[in-house]
């Protein structure tokens, strides 16, 4: 391959993007629509409820003026539930009353006829009867009189979201080996280009003469596409109490938040007092700036297949890799909080009798808290992805290794369980950084 | 006693880009113990450097200055500093923060307690002991920057522009206090400061200082400090020598600026 292939490529590539875009914009237009519209309609009613008189209501300039901004949380919840409705709809939800859905698959029985030429200028036409049913259930073959002429009637019985050949010959007494054929089916005429509409299916002629019929799959998705929300819940709770392949999943999460725990801690313990040094030695920081300013832009997932050539796939080579995540951005934390200390302070207690390592415990570290805590709150971020990542290429247990599990035997309930897990504790982990960082340095910002 | 000699004092360093800076020439003071001195000048005239060679956080290049006879080489807690702001620990209390000194000298809590508490009560904050600083308004933090550097008892006080971030109300409520602080104490001050108001009030001694090298261009000895103290600073600049000497030194001022800029231009 040359590069001028390569750019070929990727401009054909960077088309079908923009295609796939320009296919989307109407849904897109159609989303944002609603946005505002409800914002009409909630300003309405806010407004014949109670006007309000807050200091921000009586500001004449708000377009412009960052303080009026406030995340309304009325919009928060609207947009949730938007989401959770969308998904109800999309997905037959048992949770959202029927009318809401979008058009489902076709479920039940349908019939169709259709009109042979038995190769001499003779015609008949026989009808055919279509059962579709749902997965895992079964259903029976309705059984139906022959009828006149030389088509039989036929039945076929269809599971939702699959198709089936009708070999309509099979019963009857001109076959298409001796040049039988279908010319119309519902009294349309129909070839091997010209598919005709039955109503509930597509009925295709194939190149062998059979036919083929799609009953319609409407606009909700199928489960193994989209589970609807009930069912995901359904795999929360299951495998809470089950497991899911015989490790439960609090083990799949404790063995994840061990490991973004121990590779955080011992990235701490190592990159804190690396990025002190940094930050207060000349040679310190020559010696190490190379290395952090290398490994820093370096994403840890990258790290990945060295990690399992050096270290496996246990233990080990997980914590290894997130102490990695966790160090560099630990040391630059520390060095841009002993970097940050404003030298009036310095001086101060110098000038006030303190000595090297008073000025280090009772000035520098305490100075550097707030950094360090930002830097921490990344840190976990950057680990809490970077576990979930390493346990989809290799693990036994935990979270990342349930998905990949999951989505190989095709259970996208419980992958998107995990991936709703993997957000919330995502979240948890961070807020939970902010309020200790709320109560440990109240500080912070205030200098 | 605490008598601060200045001898022939100069300080150069080198620019990154090549050449030199001559910050002071040649600067020669006495300082009697229990003086309180203020210091004026264009910016660029050193008065900074002079402090924080004071100080001991810079070493001057030539001269000699020794604080009852020692040699200065460093900073110490005999010479204590007041920063214009953001000198505070706001990890700790108010009172922590004042009693930072006695801590870091490993005086017993039980000990310095009292002497915290009436240095508090003496610049009126203590009902906000237990504040953290950063609540605290700045008028309020630059009382615990002088409470904290009196707590540590030091012989000298250096004062970088201390009231220099402070509103117009503030300045002159802090301006009597200062004044009240140095009758009660008795320490010798060295008071940096850009408004020439502050340093003809506080300044029973003056000095000018002239940019290029930095040097002491003119001196004055004025009554306005011992007057001001538990006075009206409003009565005192009412004085007829206060407005003469206060256009006198504008004036002088406002030649260095405009030499220095005339300089600039000639350069540019």
């Amino acid at each position: 391959m040359n590069d001028s292939n390569v750019f070929a490529d990727l401009a054909d590539e960077t088309l079908n993007i923009f295609l796939s875009i320009g296919s989307i914009l109407p849904y897109l237009v159609g989303f944002i629509a609603i946005i505002v519209a409800s914002q009409t309609i909630w300003h309405r009613v806010r407004n014949s409820v109670d006007a309000g008189d807050s200091f921000n209501s009586l500001k004449t300039v708000t377009f412009g003026d960052e303080s009026t901004v406030v995340s309304n949380k009325s919009a928060s919840v609207l947009s949730v539930l938007l989401i959770f409705v969308l998904w109800g709809a999309f997905t037959g939800s048992q949770l959202l009353p029927s009318f809401l859905h979008v058009p489902g698959p076709f479920m039940g029985s349908g019939q169709f006829t259709y009109t042979a030429d038995n190769g001499a200028g003779q015609v008949d036409t026989a009808s055919v009867d279509v059962i579709v049913h749902a997965a895992g259930e079964k259903a029976d073959k309705p059984k139906v009189e022959a009828g006149d002429g030389f088509a039989a009637n036929d039945a076929i019985v269809i599971q939702v979201y699959r198709s089936k050949l009708l070999l309509w010959d099979k019963n009857d007494d001109q076959k298409r080996k001796t040049g039988a054929s279908i010319v119309k089916v519902d009294g349309q005429s129909i070839s091997k280009d010209n598919a005709v509409d039955v109503g509930f299916a597509r009925v295709a002629l194939t190149d062998k003469g059979t036919l083929n019929i799609v009953p319609h799959k409407g606009v909700q998705m199928e489960s193994i596409y989209l589970p609807s929300p009930e069912k995901v819940w359904k795999s929360l709770v299951t495998i809470s109490k089950d497991g899911y392949q015989n490790v439960t999943l609090g083990e799949h999460l404790g063995f994840s938040l061990w490991r973004v725990v121990m590779g955080f801690l011992i990235g701490a313990l190592v990159g804190i007092p690396l990025g002190y040094a940094m930050g207060l030695s000349n040679w310190f920081r020559g010696w190490f700036d190379p290395v952090v300013e290398f490994m820093r832009p370096v994403p840890p997932l990258a790290l990945i297949p060295l990690v399992i050539i050096w270290a496996g796939i246990g233990e080990e080579g997980k914590v290894v890799l997130l102490f990695l995540a966790a160090l560099w951005i630990m040391a630059i934390a520390a060095r841009s909080g002993v970097s940050g200390v404003r030298i009036t302070k310095i001086h101060a207690a110098y000038s006030l009798g303190a000595s090297k390592t008073q000025i280090l415990r009772h000035v520098i570290i305490p100075n550097s808290l707030p950094e360090i805590f930002t830097g921490a709150r990344v840190a976990m971020g950057v680990c809490w992805g970077t576990v979930v990542a390493a346990e989809l290429v290799a693990a036994e247990k935990g979270i990342g290794k349930m998905i990949v599990a999951a989505s190989k035997f095709q259970n996208t309930e419980i992958v998107i369980m995990g991936i709703i897990l993997i957000g919330v504790i995502g979240f948890a982990i961070d807020v939970g950084i902010r309020l200790l960082e709320k109560y440990l340095v109240p500080w912070k910002g205030k200098g | 006693m605490a008598d601060l000699h200045i001898d022939n004092v100069s300080m150069r360093f080198d620019l990154p880009g090549g050449g030199s800076v001559q910050a002071l020439k040649n600067i020669n003071l006495d300082i009697k113990s229990g003086q309180l001195l203020s210091v004026l000048g264009p910016s660029g005239c050193g008065k900074t450097t002079l402090l924080n060679i004071v100080a001991g956080f810079l070493a001057q290049t030539e001269g000699d200055i020794r604080l009852d006879g020692d040699a200065i080489s460093g900073p110490g807690p005999e010479r204590g500093m007041v920063f214009q702001q953001g000198a505070l620990f706001e990890w700790m209390s108010v009172r922590k923060n004042v009693s930072f000194g006695p801590d870091m000298k490993g005086v017993p809590k039980a000990e310095s307690a009292p002497e915290v508490d009436r240095l508090l009560e003496l610049v009126g904050l203590q009902e906000f002991k237990d504040k953290a600083v950063y609540e605290l308004s700045g008028g309020m933090q630059q009382r615990v920057a002088l409470a904290r550097c009196l707590a540590n008892d030091p012989d000298v006080i250096l004062m970088d522009e201390p009231l220099g971030a402070l509103d117009a109300l503030t300045r002159e409520k802090m301006q009597s206090l200062v004044l009240d602080l140095w009758k009660e104490t008795g320490k010798t001050i060295i008071l940096i400061t850009h408004s020439v108001e502050e340093a003809l009030l506080l300044g029973e001694r003056l000095l000018v200082m002239a940019p290029r090298p930095g040097r002491v261009h003119k001196e004055y000895y004025l009554p306005f400090a011992e007057l001001g103290v538990g006075a009206d600073l409003r009565e005192v600049k009412k004085h007829p020598d206060y407005n003469s000497k206060r256009e006198e030194i504008l004036s002088m001022i406002w030649e260095m600026e405009e030499e220095i800029m005339g300089r600039t231009e000639e350069e540019s």
